[in-house]
């Protein structure tokens, strides 16, 4: 059969950096082809070529059968590719189908859109309500518009960048029955992703890739996730060990904690009830926008409260500013890491000093240069952190890497409570385990350790108890023996959100 | 396609931070020559009475000095600022209150002999620049207003108030109703370097200021802390840093230095109040300032080059007959210029074969 999609030798330069070299894969008619690889491996670069957001150096592309060029994202999607990225393109104060008026193409008739929306979704099981505003729904209907605007576009093969994200484990099922039934009806689906399970239960074939290179092509079903895993990283990983948690007293408690958020589409907190004893690793699962970046403004500082809500050690401290926390044991390691954790365009040594500065590198209101430099190179070293050296700007840093500088410093300043968000997201596999293993560590050592994820698999490998936030409540944390993937699914959802101290 | 387009560079280039500048002066220089011709000027010539002849005599350079003086302190005051993502664009009006309070001092204490009167006019007229910049800190942190537009629009109001002072309150009984204050007292102005010239000594209390700023901007924490704050406010809030004070720090120590730079031309080349205090350096150091990168030492090549405007603006008026809104224009042309200029420090350009 003639493939849908082949390239020939994709290479795209920036500057020295390669991002893809010689990349060649094909796609058949109704094939669902994975796209594996670690962050940086070069899958976005390698998509933003087919979708025609950017142009290769070198190379070929054949869409069925004839060579093509793909100027722009307009030129792909008159070929029939649809694109769905990772990060949604919706306008969050308008509704549905007025989202999707603006990008499709032919006639503005919204009657008329609406009811083909309608239909669209029942046919594929993606219901949604076309007049609803997009503010008002969940992640998981935000990205049932992102794939319905590709679908009336009539796509004959649909780029999807790590779908499954933001998606609870229910959610992500009911997604690959509908990839399924595209594929079924001829539609091909290029799946970007780095969880290897996934790719083992949907995919038909799969390439990987590593520093920009095709390393492997393979049948995902027959292949185990360790081999995967093996030729997506380049080497085995080590796995992180649990030992078995020796609890104390509360270093951080939250009583009582309800909050009105500052954003108008943020979600107000509701009586949060939450205590992390010295000694152990406790998880917050949730999809995002359920609460987490309001929790992590309070529990951090950056949003002050009334002062007996949250107790560091028994000290009451909602009232006081980050500062003032930072300076009774608290760190904190956010999501956003250029912007909030580190200053994108400052050295790593001026980035040491943003949360270091009090590990005694500031005398008499001076920076002590040498001092500051010594902490920032031994944060490099010791969280084996790749960069030029500690003058290097924290933007010239892959994710993974600025993580590990982030983590490090936050560690290095001996916090009795560290608290951190989405601690491996977009870093790679092996950097990850080691950020896990540095956690669980730290909590044996005395600390109390907080940890907000989207990951379930990350908090059920790493947390000695996990809690679900959902809509501003948060669930009584259980032990980690005594849940599994799918009560936790159902606590995300709030189905069990009742049960769940049962 | 083919032609050129911007590529992002991955880290922004230091080699064009600092060409960039130059760059921008000699885009001012090409966009000037169809301006000067349709002026009916050869444009050749007179860049050069722009450029260089200003700087050809002993006084011409004392002149220059004269005039980067306030604009060096003014911008040195608005890097701090701007550095921590403070828009203050009124330091003219800082500037005004400034020279009003130093000349309060002056008049008070016309008689006699007097040796702290010069420091307590500086004193004096830090202070009027400081409760100038004191209204928009009040309001941006209470009731989080802009501070450029209420700085900005301060100005207007100084202004205004020293067009009435002049007038009124402060206008010299003898001085056969101009409106200008007495001529201050000896105790009361600096004395020239080199007699027979203007520049005096207060230049080197601005170049105590460049070193002072330099250590507040690159060696302590405080400057740390507030270019955390302009460069990424989340970031200075997830490190606890407390931005209402940053932003009261930065707008009083702009203040301050428009407050003082007011002072010296009161007290230096004028010797008096009268309406017009200022050819416009509050707002000339804006450019300063981002002609300098924000940088203490680029503040000075900055002040030097835009006096060197000015003296050739006068110079080309009165040899050549160019109307002087002429060297508006090449200061705005100039700014212009910079920020194009700018993009080439966070992107290459490359050719689309």
């Amino acid at each position: 059969m003639r493939p849908r999609l082949a390239l020939e030798s994709i290479t795209k330069h920036y500057g020295s950096f390669v991002a893809n070299d010689r990349v060649s894969l094909t796609v058949a008619p109704g094939e669902i082809h994975a796209v594996l690889g670690e962050n940086g491996a070069g899958k976005s670069t390698l998509m933003k070529i087919i979708y025609g957001a950017i142009r290769a150096d070198a190379g070929e592309i054949f869409w069925e059968g004839r060579q093509v060029s793909i100027p722009s994202p307009g030129a792909a999607r008159e070929l029939g590719i649809g694109m769905v990225y990772q990060h949604f393109s919706l306008f969050e104060t308008v509704s549905v189908v007025d989202n999707i008026a603006l990008v499709n193409e032919g006639r503005f008739d919204r009657p008329a859109l609406a009811v083909r929306i309608r239909e669209l979704g029942e046919h594929y099981g993606l219901p949604v309500d076309p007049q609803r505003l997009v503010h008002d729904l969940s992640v998981g209907e935000r990205q049932r518009v992102e794939i319905l605007r590709c679908l009336l576009q009539k796509p004959k093969l649909l780029i999807l960048d790590e779908p499954t994200s933001v998606l609870t484990p229910q959610a992500i099922g009911r997604l690959f029955g509908v990839l399924r039934s595209l594929a079924a009806e001829g539609c091909s689906i290029l799946y970007i992703s780095h969880k290897l399970e996934e790719i083992r239960q949907l995919c038909d074939g799969a390439t990987i890739l590593r520093g920009g290179k095709v390393v492997g092509s393979v049948k995902p079903a027959a292949a185990s996730a360790a081999e995967l895993a093996g030729m997506m990283v380049g080497a085995a990983v080590a796995p992180v060990t649990r030992p078995p948690a020796v609890t104390g007293a509360p270093r951080l408690a939250v009583r009582g904690l309800s909050l009105q958020p500052a954003d108008p589409f943020g979600t107000a907190l509701r009586d949060i009830e939450l205590a992390v004893h010295a000694g152990e690793v406790v998880g917050i699962a949730g999809v995002s926008g359920n609460g987490q970046a309001e929790l992590l403004d309070a529990l951090s500082g950056e949003v002050a409260c009334a002062a007996d809500r949250i107790m560091l050690d028994g000290v009451p401290v909602a009232h006081l500013g980050a500062g003032a926390r930072r300076q009774r044991g608290l760190a904190f390691v956010p999501e956003e890491r250029l912007g909030r954790g580190a200053v994108p365009g400052m050295s790593l040594v001026e980035n040491a000093l943003l949360t270091g500065h009090r590990a005694g590198l500031v005398r008499r209101g001076f920076i002590d240069a040498d001092r500051a430099a010594g902490f920032a190179n031994r944060i490099i070293e010791g969280f084996g952190v790749r960069c030029s050296g500690a003058r290097a700007v924290a933007a010239s840093l892959s994710g993974g890497n600025l993580q590990k500088f982030i983590v490090g410093r936050e560690r290095s300043l001996d916090p009795t409570v560290l608290i951190v968000s989405q601690p491996t997201w977009g870093v790679d596999v092996a950097a990850a385990a080691f950020l896990r293993q540095s956690f669980i560590d730290l909590s044996r050592q005395g600390a109390a350790v907080l940890v907000i994820s989207e990951e379930l698999e990350e908090l059920l490998e790493i947390c000695d108890r996990i809690a679900v936030l959902f809509r501003g409540r948060l669930s009584q944390a259980l032990p980690r023996e005594a849940i599994s993937i799918d009560r936790l699914g159902l606590l995300m959802t709030g189905v069990d959100a009742t049960a769940a101290v049962a | 396609m083919n032609g050129m387009y911007f590529e992002r560079r991955a880290v922004p280039s230091r080699v064009m931070g600092l060409a960039a500048p130059v760059l921008a002066l000699l885009a001012m220089m090409l966009c000037a020559v169809p301006m000067l011709r349709l002026a009916g000027l050869d444009p050749v010539a007179t860049l050069r009475v722009y450029f260089l002849e200003p700087l050809s005599t002993g006084n011409g350079i004392s002149e220059w000095l004269l005039k980067a003086n306030p604009l060096i302190l003014i911008g040195l005051g608005l890097t701090v600022g701007y550095r921590a993502n403070v828009w203050n664009i009124g330091a003219e009006g800082m500037y005004t209150i400034g020279a009003i309070l130093a000349a309060t001092l002056a008049l008070r204490f016309a008689d006699g002999v007097h040796h702290w009167l010069l420091p307590a006019m500086m004193l004096a007229g830090m202070l009027g620049g400081m409760a100038w910049a004191a209204i928009p800190a009040f309001l941006k942190t209470r009731l989080n207003t802009s501070e450029i537009l209420v700085s900005l629009m301060l100005t207007y109001v100084a202004q205004l108030l020293l067009s009435w002072l002049v007038n009124g309150p402060m206008q010299d009984p003898q001085g056969l109703n101009y409106p200008q204050t007495a001529l201050f007292s000896e105790s009361a102005t600096f004395s020239p370097l080199v007699p027979g010239m203007r520049v005096n000594a207060s230049i080197f209390i601005t170049l105590g200021a460049v070193a002072l700023t330099w250590l507040l901007l690159e060696r302590s924490f405080l400057g740390f802390q507030l270019k955390v704050s302009g460069a990424a406010p989340a970031a200075a809030r997830y490190a606890g840093f407390a931005q209402a004070r940053l932003t009261w720090i930065s707008l009083l120590v702009s203040g301050a230095a428009a407050g003082l730079a007011g002072m010296f031309e009161a007290a230096g080349p004028l010797g008096q109040l009268s309406p017009v205090i200022s050819p416009g350096y509050g707002f000339a150091a804006i450019i300063v300032a981002f002609i300098g990168r924000l940088r203490p030492i680029g503040v000075v090549f900055g002040g030097l080059l835009l006096s060197l405007l000015y003296l050739g603006g006068e110079a080309a008026q009165m040899t050549l007959n160019v109307p002087a809104a002429l060297s508006r224009s090449f200061q705005g042309l100039l700014l212009f210029c910079l920020l194009a200029a700018d993009v080439l420090v966070e992107y290459r350009i490359r050719v689309r074969a």
